[in-house]
């Protein structure tokens, strides 16, 4: 079993001259960087690593945008035998303050060894650091780090790393995502690598275009890692050029004939409603051939209407795929689409929500159409279970379960969390679902997760937020997300108990609301709804009852004639 | 000053993006900075911009360093027309 440095080596030995990354800034020429450009670059960084003091196995949290410089920290670190993981760069929206706690949150649990950023941000990451208390030895400013350098691969602690051996973490957002790190081993991802590689049936032809964050799985394994790893050209744009100017995902593919992409649910949408006819002129789509729906529910509605705006410039309807993942099994658990159409059913939707069983709707029925996941990939099984942990039978829904050879080693010094997370040797992903022959379908979710563009967000960090506003008591505030059939992804609506009854103060109260969360957290908040107490539905051990609420919220919201 | 491209713009934000048309936006207001204008809507304020006044607004400039307030943005326009 190689290594990642390993399979570095390989490359560069092999295919120096070979365009591993071409990278797309609006308003810069495409910058080509070839496999010798890529250890050159990542050598530099394992001098500064040494350097600074950094031993192989401590972790190095990269704050860099897309660029060349995160790719040589990146794989820099590989090559040295450190743990890197990418934290979420600061937007304009979040304030400073809010990144600093996030920061020091992560930085308490993670316990990483050094930061390597921008010289203009090394204000920022520096400022919660305590000396002598926590971890971070040294703030790496990405200007005064060595140079590209020819590799002396035998000295490099990446080569001294065992298969079983933490190769990098994931976190997701907020502060309990950040405390939540996912630690995987060389051993786990190259096996997701080589069982998804599979699935998707990667040939020489093929050519992967992302622009997506990097600090989420989806980014990191399908469109960082596999390709630069396994030899195919990437294509990587940042997601702050794409969510100004869409169309330039579709130039690029047609461009570079690009042919593999992993988009979330909202991005059909969104490429669908917000590009300009003007800016499609002469593009040509026809050798994009898998364009998987992955990271938050997938809507047949989104994918459908994104290749009736696209067909006439070569997409192919076989070219929309599915895909189910999770950062803690690497990446995909199923990948559907690829050797058979994607399947979708129209499932009676009574039956569903009150016998929790996916039943085939009758003409004249309500139905719900649910979009086919696909079957497991290689290695790995699916099971959906009953709330004992009883594995049920087909369309019945109940937790989904997963069993593969490319499971985390761990919630990175978190024991009593992962110890939580299986059963039996099961993940346990929280997520519901059923199967039909095979064919794994996600009808929702068991914890009160919010998925916003692809994006995890815990409803327990944006409530604190709300607390931090006059007028509204801890306990008191409710939040979670609801379907928008036009943006294809989760509006977050926010619920809270006011005892005022002023409509200015109210509004006062439901503007700082809106405020706090938006500026204090990575997503906006699309609905504040304030109400008089008692309003909101506790647990029985006093906590908020999510989805309780949320649907108290919804049933009003009906009967005031609104549509959610 | 408010003049009609200040009121066009507030009306449409408030009642398009924020989707509370009643929300009153001071000219002199952080729309992008704040996170009152998100960056999914980014684009959409790009497109009514050109469809409304006929200024386009390139992908490079859709953030705060170009206009972060309304007065900002209405300055941007007219300086295009």
């Amino acid at each position: 079993m190689p290594t990642f440095s390993d399979l570095l080596r390989s490359r560069y030995e092999e295919t120096p001259e070979k365009v591993s990354v071409t990278m797309l800034h609006a308003g810069q020429p495409e910058r080509p960087i070839t496999y010798r450009d890529l250890i050159h670059g990542a050598s530099g960084y394992v001098q500064t690593y040494a350097q600074n003091g950094i031993q192989p196995g401590d972790v190095v949290l990269l704050i860099l945008q897309h660029g060349m410089e995160l790719l040589y920290a990146y794989y820099g670190a590989v090559l040295y035998g450190a743990i890197p993981s990418i934290m979420p760069f600061l937007t304009e929206k979040l304030l400073p303050d809010r990144y600093r706690a996030d920061l020091a949150a992560l930085v308490s649990v993670t316990q990483p060894k050094a930061i390597v950023t921008y010289r203009e941000f090394e204000g920022e990451v520096g400022t919660p650091l305590k000396p002598g208390v926590d971890s971070v030895r040294a703030v790496i400013v990405s200007d005064q780090t060595e140079g590209p350098t020819p590799p002396y691969f035998g000295s490099f602690g990446g080569f001294c790393r065992k298969p079983e051996d933490i190769v990098l973490l994931q976190h997701s957002s907020g502060t309990t995502g950040l405390q939540k790190g996912v630690a995987l081993s060389h051993q786990a991802v190259i096996n997701q690598l080589n069982n998804y590689g599979k699935a998707i049936h990667l040939t020489d032809a093929d050519v992967f275009v992302s622009w997506l964050p990097l600090y989420h799985d989806m980014g990191l394994i399908a469109c960082w890692l596999m390709p630069i790893l396994m030899g195919y050209p990437l294509i990587l744009m940042s997601p702050f050029d794409w969510i100004r100017a869409p169309h330039r995902l579709l130039q690029a593919v047609s461009k570079y004939k690009g042919t593999l992409s992993w988009l979330p649910n909202f991005a059909y949408n969104f490429c669908t409603q917000k590009i300009r006819d003007r800016d499609l002129e002469g593009v040509d789509l026809s050798t994009w051939r898998a364009i998987s729906n992955c990271s938050e529910p997938m809507r047949w509605n989104s994918q459908q209407a994104f290749y009736e705006r696209f067909r006439n410039l070569g997409l192919h309807s076989e070219a929309l795929t599915t895909c189910y993942a999770m950062a803690e099994n690497v990446f995909a658990v199923t990948q559907g689409g690829i050797d058979t159409p994607v399947v979708y059913e129209d499932i009676d939707r009574d039956i569903l929500q009150t016998k929790k069983i996916a039943q085939v709707a009758h003409s004249g029925q309500i139905a719900v159409r649910m979009l086919g996941a696909g079957r497991p990939i290689l290695n790995t099984r699916v099971l959906i279970l009953d709330m004992k942990g009883h594995p049920l039978a087909d369309r019945h829904v109940g937790e989904v379960a997963v069993q593969s050879d490319c499971m985390l080693t761990g919630y990175y010094h978190r024991p009593d969390v992962t110890e939580r997370s299986f059963v039996d040797g099961w993940y346990l992903t929280g997520d519901l679902g059923y199967i039909v022959d095979g064919e794994l379908y996600i009808t929702g979710r068991k914890k009160d997760l919010i998925i916003v563009g692809g994006k995890n967000i815990y409803p327990q960090d944006l409530e604190l937020l709300a607390y931090e506003v006059p007028g509204v008591h801890a306990g008191r505030a409710s939040a979670f997300g609801v379907f928008n059939e036009v943006t294809g992804t989760e509006d977050v609506v926010m619920v809270a108990e006011v005892e005022v009854n002023d409509p200015v103060e109210r509004r006062k109260i439901a503007d700082g609301i809106r405020a706090t969360v938006t500026r204090g957290s990575v997503v906006a908040l699309r609905y504040v709804h304030l109400v008089s107490p008692p309003w909101l539905i506790k647990t029985s051990s006093g906590k908020t009852a999510r989805s309780a609420n949320r649907e108290k919220f919804l049933k009003e919201m009906h009967m005031k004639g609104l549509m959610f | 000053m408010t003049d009609e491209i200040t009121t066009t713009l507030a009306n449409y934000i408030a009642a398009e993006i924020l989707k509370q048309p009643t929300h009153l936006i001071d000219p002199d207001e952080a729309i992008l900075s704040s996170g009152l204008i998100d960056s999914f809507h980014l684009v959409d304020l790009g497109m009514f911009v050109e469809d409304k006044f006929g200024v386009r607004i390139d992908d490079s400039e859709l953030n705060a360093s170009t206009f972060d307030t309304l007065n900002q943005l209405v300055a941007h326009i007219r300086s295009r027309k």
